[in-house]
């Protein structure tokens, strides 16, 4: 299997798209400058810059995709997507209702977020949850090159809008080479490490501090598994209450604000549809009600570590609830 | 050469005098029906149909339309069912969206009548991407895209001119400046007086027109669609008109200024058209009484159309969200 960065992952997964639906285009804030070799295959009229203005981009991305055409724009980074709430929201998601089902909207939305670059608040804010809560729309955000390949063929050839959240974090690690032309299917999780005592379920980078808190569980003879959701919306309770009818003990991790966040519903569904298993109250982890900080320190403390992680299931793992 | 004159006095106006009509007796149907509680308030464009008849009638059957939430002009000048258009105001199931869409985003896909939407300003956003469709699929149609003053102080108006600028988009932008920006005088929102003085900053020839002079709006039309035909750039024609009723219905419109609105109904775009036909002997008296007598037909026929049509069933709530 070869290795590639989710950057990579990311360009293969435009260049089989592109090759294989003369429809696919791709725009926005210097993705023609940065991807030459998409401008050097499909030419300059299907891969375009554009200006720096958010919410222009994603509304040309809406008035193509009702219109024949299956966009992908680039935002660089999430909080950006403030300047596009209107045209993701209100249009993406709400025309195909409000008119009755005339129309689809074919289109993705990449926006990077998360720490590791140090950029601060108004570059590195995870919102995935917005548009979770926003009808019509569907979000994904992989945590490895191959799922972000084949959650990108998917979310291309899907016609709803997507919301393809990368996590800055790991743009530039290698990791293990999806199989050519791969598609993950949007809903459906991976089991990334199995176990017996305890569920952790996550996305992005918190699944793989979430495999090394399995690892040290491990060592103390927990049994961890390890979901990664890989898509927010659909999401795949079907998978988690599965592993938490078999453990018994969810915790539930994300980068975003615990509040009210994707860990907030998923604890609620697993509440009402896997009560009677449960032997411990489920544990969310997430980041505090704060903007990130741009210094290194606070940045990774906004982020559930490995550690807080091994704590909770640990605690889960020593009471029953009576 | 193009195909139709482009020379308001060679029009003939009476067919345009009739969509009219009919535009100004379905708008005054709602506002009956509004007052007495049987259908629900709505966006009225009494007072601009001139500018959307116009504009509307200088298209082709190949050109695409986006409009906003005060659309009845467009969507009956396009040729619209009244009935299928009142069923959607009152929520009925064979209204054009299902009755999910209510007056203010009515969108006709079979008539190109495409996105529809009541955000002010997001008409304006969608347009290139339609546009880009347009010219990338090979397709000939241009787009017209209808949006008030309201929308040009929107940064998606700028944004969107921009755009449709660089990328030589075929957008025949519609401004139809009726003095109102829901409650707000234009004079208060914009450091303008007109929005076509704003096209130059990008590079794309604009004109205004008299908005209330059906005539000389289907001949500004037809040449600015020309232009965007044969350069597949961008245009930016302004209606100049006047809503004289108010943001939406009911409206007491205390806050107007009773002389500037006299005078703007005293220059009434189907009262200007009939007189003017009448005075040139291109209708007489009582062919204009059977043009009102088939738009009062027809108005008719589409309440009652509109009336038998049911509700839609509790199941429809969450269909069609998603694809």
């Amino acid at each position: 299997m070869p290795t590639l960065t989710l950057y990579d992952a990311i360009g293969a997964a435009l260049t089989e798209e592109m090759r294989r639906d003369r429809h696919v285009i791709a725009f926005g804030e210097g993705i023609a400058t940065k991807r030459h070799d998409l401008v050097a295959e499909f030419g300059a009229l299907r891969v375009r810059n554009t200006p720096l203005a958010e919410g222009i981009i994603a509304g040309t991305a809406v008035g193509a995709a009702a219109s024949g055409l299956r966009p992908v724009v680039d935002l660089l980074f999430a909080p950006f997507l403030c300047y596009a709430m209107d045209e993701l929201v209100n249009s993406a998601g709400k025309l195909r209702y409000m008119s009755g089902g005339q129309f689809a909207f074919p289109l993705v939305t990449l926006a990077m977020t998360g720490a590791g670059w140090g950029v601060g608040a108004q570059h590195n804010h995870n919102v995935e949850a917005w548009f979770v809560h926003s009808p019509g729309l569907k979000v994904v955000m992989p945590s490895s090159p191959a799922d972000a390949k084949g959650l990108l063929k998917a979310a291309i050839r899907d016609d709803n809008p997507v919301l393809f959240f990368i996590d800055i974090g790991l743009l530039y690690q290698p990791g293990d080479g999806p199989v050519a032309d791969e598609v993950v299917p949007l809903g459906k999780a991976a089991i990334a490490r199995e176990g017996s005592d305890v569920t952790l379920v996550s996305y992005g980078k918190t699944v793989h501090h979430c495999r090394q808190a399995a690892e040290a569980l491990a060592a103390e003879g927990i049994s961890a598994e390890v979901i990664d959701l890989r898509s927010l919306k659909p999401w795949d309770a079907a998978t988690v209450l599965a592993s938490v009818e078999k453990t018994g003990r969810l915790v539930v991790v994300h980068e975003a604000n615990r509040l009210c966040g994707v860990g907030a519903e998923i604890a609620a569904v697993v509440a009402e549809e896997a009560f009677a298993c449960l032997k411990a109250p489920i544990v969310r982890l997430g980041g505090p009600d704060a903007p990130v900080a741009s210094s290194y320190p606070l940045e990774q403390a906004f982020v559930p570590q490995p550690e807080a992680i091994v704590a909770a299931a640990r605690r889960l793992c020593r009471r029953q609830i009576a | 050469m193009t195909p139709h004159p482009a020379n308001p006095h060679e029009i003939d106006a009476r067919p345009l005098l009739e969509q009219m009509l009919l535009i100004r007796a379905y708008e005054e149907a709602i506002v009956a029906g509004s007052d007495a509680g049987t259908i629900p308030g709505t966006c009225t464009s009494v007072g601009q149909e001139a500018a959307a008849v116009g504009v509307v009638n200088a298209l082709g059957a190949d050109d695409l339309i986006l409009t906003n939430h005060r659309s009845a002009g467009h969507l009956l000048a396009r040729g619209a069912d009244p009935g299928r258009l009142l069923a959607e105001v009152m929520g009925r199931r064979d209204g054009y969206c299902k009755g999910r869409s209510g007056s203010l985003h009515i969108s006709v896909k079979e008539l190109g009548v495409v996105l529809t939407s009541t955000i002010v300003g997001a008409e304006l956003s969608m347009a290139p991407g339609v546009a880009l469709s347009q010219g990338m699929l090979g397709r000939p149609g241009i787009v017209a895209c209808f949006f008030g003053d309201g929308a040009a102080c929107e940064g998606s108006f700028h944004e969107s001119l921009n755009l449709a600028a660089l990328w030589n988009l075929p957008i025949l932008y519609v401004c139809e400046n009726n003095h109102w920006q829901a409650f707000v005088h234009r004079r208060e929102a914009m450091s303008r007086e007109h929005v076509s003085e704003w096209a130059s900053s990008y590079g794309i020839p604009a004109h205004t027109v008299d908005g209330n002079d059906v005539a000389a709006v289907l001949a500004a039309a037809r040449v600015a669609a020309e232009q965007v035909r044969a350069s597949r750039r961008p245009y930016l024609l302004e209606t100049w008109t006047y809503r004289t009723r108010g943001h939406f219905e009911p409206d007491d419109q205390s806050y107007v200024d009773p002389a500037e609105r006299a005078a703007w109904l005293a220059r009434d775009p189907i009262a200007r058209c009939r007189d003017r036909l009448l005075a040139d002997g291109a209708l007489n008296p009582s062919q204009a009484a059977a043009i009102g007598d088939r738009v009062a037909t027809r108005i008719h026929a589409a309440r009652a159309f509109a009336e038998a049509s049911s509700y839609p069933a509790a199941d429809e709530l969450t269909r069609d969200v998603y694809a």
